[in-house]
């Protein structure tokens, strides 16, 4: 059961990740990466976790594909692209495409240790928010802290570069 | 169950359509599009390790991958706002201004 749901939402992710990059217009790439964000955070929910699939909607679905949104409904992308690819270095890029992908999937599927029965999922309870959060402010308050700082720097930077000059 | 594998498979194709997208699109704002899919793509796989070995640290991680794109996302599109002020292209291959 929760084997055929994890095929089901690995298939719609991996052709919603597909129209993200196939897609011509911006806005239907990023209607696209709305339907893979919300796989992802059914991924969580299977894996047990969650709090981040509640982060995952709120905070990539809820706010940053919003703000994508508007910047693309702000900036003029209706001029039609008729070269939505790049012309040059594509032999390369796609080579290197190619041999990433060849190598994680050699890698994945050549590797002995991801199949062994010592690292079956545990089955039962979801992880709980209150051991998460009692970690994340002990033994993680530095980083916490670190992070904050830097969304405060990514606001006040955000600020700063689109203010028109006034001189 | 679910094996660990599957879950190490979907990161991995997720990555792999998100490297694909970064360099071989021309519009930037599908490169920065692209760029959150790798970076989900990642989460997935943190996420899969934490509960496998049953700690709390990749979800930690995951957390401020999360926290550390949201960041990102709002200086990326500053700056795209004023590059489009400046310059009105979108495409990658146009905006050479760094080029001496």
């Amino acid at each position: 059961m929760e084997q055929a749901f994890f095929l089901f939402v690995a298939v719609v992710a991996t052709a919603s990740g597909l129209a993200v990059v196939m897609a011509r217009n911006p806005i239907h790439s990023a209607l696209a990466l709305i339907v893979c964000f919300v796989q992802v955070a059914a991924v969580f929910l299977l894996l047990r976790a969650p709090l981040l699939a509640v982060i995952q909607m709120f905070v990539y679905v809820g706010a940053v594909i919003i703000l994508f949104l508007f910047v693309i409904m702000m900036l003029d992308v209706r001029k039609e692209i008729r070269t939505p690819f790049l012309k040059r270095w594509t032999a390369v890029a796609v080579t290197i495409v190619v041999l990433l992908a060849a190598e994680m999937f050699a890698l994945l599927l050549l590797g002995e240790q991801w199949q062994t029965p010592s690292f079956a999922l545990k089955s039962g309870q979801m992880s709980s928010v209150r051991e998460l959060s009692i970690a994340l402010f002990t033994e993680f308050l530095f980083p916490f802290e670190i992070a904050s700082v830097i969304l405060l720097v990514a606001l006040v930077g955000a600020i700063i570069l689109t203010r028109k000059e006034t001189n | 169950m679910v094996p660990l594998s599957w879950y190490l498979t979907l990161g991995a194709v997720l990555f792999v359509i998100g490297i694909a997208g970064v360099l071989l699109r021309r519009n930037v704002l599908i490169v920065l599009l692209s760029l959150e899919l790798m970076l989900n793509s990642v989460n997935i796989n943190l996420v899969a390790f934490s509960n496998t070995l049953g700690g709390y640290q990749g979800q930690i991680i995951a957390i401020f991958v999360i926290t550390i794109t949201a960041a990102e996302v709002a200086i990326a599109l500053g700056i795209l706002v004023v590059l489009m002020r400046n310059n009105a292209t979108l495409e990658v291959d146009e905006v050479t201004i760094l080029k001496g």
